[in-house]
């Protein structure tokens, strides 16, 4: 079954990647941060290493995931994301925390 | 007519500024990548419309921009700065070991030869190469892996490798500068490297002349001599003219010789200039008065040079890489300010006005003489 995710970037983001605030990505199988950051960036490549470490794939430090109002920031990358974010109702948050000036 | 393109990097993004040979008008364009920190842009000499960029961010890493319009249009190209193998550690500000961590790249330098090679100096010190218009990136490892690696520390400002200088007679052998490990040489094409800092004296380190550890805060060369260096060092401006086998003290008259910025006149291998910045725990100039020295003698006798630049309730400094020259006739110098203001001399030092007074904070200054 193909999901449709929708995945909401920072402004900073949408401007490298040339692409509107929301995205739609599909997705075969399951549906964690992996594999929607997997997704993402197999479609926008410049996002690489701007969310995730090239090479860790960890989480950069001042990135932060949320969705339908939970902090994700801290969950396991492979487990599954709430399943309004599967179906599509709710979006995917990739947001960069607010610090500095 | 000649025209000259700056390319200015600040804290919050780039800005071109274009003008025709009497560099007098002036347009802008930007800032391109707003809001994020742009260190260094670099065209390259074979092709100028093939511009380099570095774009980083605390949030979201590092971006290597490539224009190649001359920066009309720009295209994020490779960010993958991976150190060779294990990248084990350098000494922490408190002397302990601590892992190599990429950061960002300080300074982009263009082949002198081939458009799609390319330099980039990394924080934490490390040297990489693209030979493909920077999709990828090598790590040239034998710098980072030399003996005196785990020995070297950062600098106020980070363990940055800053500074890369191309010999245009010997395609073997490159210059760089890392603050505060000091300055190393290859000759065998970024295969292995040597510390070049003899004569260099740092009175706020352990061993004051030792082989690494010195604050080198910038280097420059004329092409038509490459084999000799001038340094402004965190305190000192020194020189060699043994390709920095050994290292001499220029300062001379200089009202303070800390500094960051140096450069060399385009048509004259020995008229240098600095902007002298009152000591390390404060970053201005002396008495509020934003002044260049220059010396008409490859160094010791210093001139100051005011016209056109604030002498009163200044309080700005002049980053590393905030200095150019341009290599029309008559040789136009630049430099630009934490205050954001881009100055413009087109006499060679000896009258200045600011092109623009309110950018971000400029962290680098690139001059581009074109046809």
């Amino acid at each position: 079954m193909t999901a449709r995710v929708r995945v909401e970037l920072p402004a900073h983001l949408c401007r490298l990647g040339g692409i509107s605030h929301e995205v739609e990505i599909s997705i075969e199988g399951a549906v964690t941060q992996r594999t929607v950051l997997d997704a993402l960036e197999l479609t926008y490549p410049m996002l690489e290493g701007t969310i995730r470490d090239h090479t860790s794939k960890l989480r950069r430090p001042f990135i932060r995931f949320f969705a339908c109002e939970q902090d994700l920031s801290h969950i396991s990358p492979d487990d599954p994301l709430p399943a309004e974010v599967i179906e599509g109702k709710e979006p995917f948050l990739i947001i960069g925390a607010i610090a500095g000036g | 007519m000649s025209r000259v393109r700056l390319l200015v990097g600040t804290r919050k993004g780039a800005f071109i500024l274009t003008s025709d040979g009497k560099r007098k008008d002036w347009s802008v364009s930007g800032p391109h990548f707003a809001g994020w920190e742009l260190y260094h842009l670099k065209g390259s000499p074979v092709d100028p419309n093939r511009i380099y960029a570095s774009q980083t961010s605390g949030w979201f890493g590092q971006v290597v921009q490539r224009s190649d319009d001359g920066g009309v249009t720009w295209n994020a190209v490779g960010n993958k700065f991976v150190y060779d193998g294990e990248a084990g550690t350098h000494q922490w500000y408190d002397g302990t070991p601590h892992p190599w961590e990429f950061k960002r790249v300080w300074h982009l330098e263009p082949s002198l030869t081939c458009p799609d090679t390319v330099f980039a100096g990394a924080e934490d010190a490390a040297l990489f190469r693209s030979t493909d218009g920077g999709n990828s990136w090598e790590e040239l490892a034998g710098l980072r892996t030399h003996g005196t690696g785990p020995a070297w520390q950062p600098g106020a400002g980070g363990m940055c490798l800053h500074t890369i200088l191309l010999d245009p007679e010997n395609p073997q052998r490159i210059f760089i500068a890392i603050s505060a490990a000091g300055a190393f040489r290859t000759d065998d094409g970024g295969l292995s490297w040597k510390p070049i800092n003899r004569g260099l004296h740092s009175q706020y380190i352990p061993d004051p002349t030792a082989e690494v550890g010195h604050c080198v805060h910038h280097i420059a060369m004329h092409s038509s001599r490459p084999g000799t260096l001038f340094m402004q060092k965190h305190w000192d401006v020194m020189r060699s003219d043994d390709a920095g086998e050994s290292w001499t003290e220029i300062s001379g008259n200089l009202p303070t010789d800390f500094g960051f910025v140096i450069d060399v006149h385009a048509h004259e291998p020995e008229t240098l200039y600095v902007v002298p910045i009152k000591s390390d725990s404060e970053h201005f100039p002396m008495d509020g008065q934003l002044r260049v020295y220059r010396s008409r003698s490859g160094g010791h006798e210093w001139e100051p040079l005011t016209q056109g630049l604030p002498q009163s309730n200044c309080y700005v400094n002049v980053l590393r890489d905030a200095m150019a020259v341009d290599s029309l006739d008559s040789c136009g110098v630049y430099f630009g300010t934490t205050g954001g203001q881009v100055y413009v001399s087109p006499d060679g030092g000896d009258t200045w006005q600011a092109i623009v007074h309110d950018l971000p904070a400029v962290l680098s200054v690139e001059a581009q003489t074109l046809p």
